[in-house]
């Protein structure tokens, strides 16, 4: 079996099929708060792998220092999200997105 | 096919397969050691593009600190797997349908070009260095102000994820600093103007103090 080599072209490939995956299990898991934002977070490093991979193949730090910025972000934001989650399951006791339909008029 | 071919194959199918898993696994603790196995295998797949350092901060950062949160949130919340089930399959096919039209749209981008085969040519003084310390040098000076504020970001969400979780209890007793700063000498002290009160002269013996 012959592949040829790895080009850019493979890590962008991988970084799409990861980034429709997670599209896909957004939908599918519309009721379960957790996997939503286990789903984010894949969207998240699909992105990532696009970047360090033109990172690579263009020879420019630039989209490694954004890497670096994408990770930061989403830690804030995961972490923020949990305690929302914690606080959300303690009043409601339910984290199921068909719950939360308060501000539905 | 060379050693690199193999490896990125390799964790390439293990790490889509973990993705997939994370998306269908019917435990959201499953969901969460998936995700864990996915970032493991994300992070080889930068060491083959020879980002050591941010291989390193993705498994100390998300599979050390963020996947443990999650596993703790997992744990802490009382769910019951059973219900979330419900409606899966019926979103099914809806979601297979968008999941393909991403895939086919970035496919239809992707079948352009990005054909290079060889990363393109380091300066070898540069290469010299090595990515951690060319990723320190760009951060410290080109991006120094941006990392501050990455910085502020953290401390923010920190305070946040704080505040929004802190439960006071009713009988715990604490100090107010803001009443504390607040009192005045007028609140706790009061200046009695009292008559003089004048020792009867000793009668005998002087007992003089």
């Amino acid at each position: 079996m012959s592949l040829g080599p790895i080009t850019l072209g493979h890590y962008l490939s991988l970084g799409g099929l990861l980034f429709a995956l997670s599209v896909i299990g957004i939908y599918l898991n519309r009721r379960n708060l957790i996997v939503l934002l286990m789903a984010i977070e894949l969207m998240l490093l699909a992105v990532n792998i696009n970047f360090v991979a033109f990172s690579h193949y263009l020879g420019d730090m630039h989209g490694q220092v954004f890497v670096f910025f994408i990770l930061t972000v989403a830690a804030a934001e995961s972490a923020i999200g949990l305690a929302i989650l914690v606080l959300l399951f303690r009043n409601r006791s339910s984290i199921d997105v068909q719950d939360l339909q308060t501000l539905k008029g | 096919m060379t050693t690199t071919g193999v490896l990125f194959y390799l964790f390439a199918a293990v790490l889509l397969f973990a993705s997939f898993r994370v998306i269908t696994a019917r435990s959201t603790v499953h969901a969460a050691l998936y995700l864990v196995l996915a970032f493991a295998n994300a992070s080889v797949i930068w060491m083959l593009l020879k980002a050591e350092f941010l291989a390193i901060a993705l498994v100390l950062v998300y599979v050390g600190a963020v996947m443990v949160l999650f596993l703790f949130v997992v744990m802490m919340l009382d769910l019951n797997s059973d219900a979330f089930r419900e409606g899966f399959w019926k979103h099914l096919p809806l979601a297979g349908l968008i999941g393909a039209v991403i895939a086919l749209e970035i496919a239809l981008v992707l079948m352009g070009g990005f054909r290079l085969t060889e990363p393109a040519p380091v300066d070898p003084a540069l290469a010299k260095l090595g990515n951690t310390r060319l990723l320190g040098i760009e951060i410290y000076t080109k991006y120094l102000y941006p990392v501050q504020l990455a910085a502020v970001l953290l401390l923010v969400a920190i305070v946040a994820a704080i505040a929004l979780t802190l439960r006071r209890r009713k009988d715990t007793r604490a100090q107010d600093p803001s009443q504390q700063v607040l009192a005045r000498k007028a609140d706790r002290l009061r200046v009695v103007k009292m008559a003089p009160v004048v020792d009867a002269p000793a009668a005998a013996s002087g007992d003089k103090q």
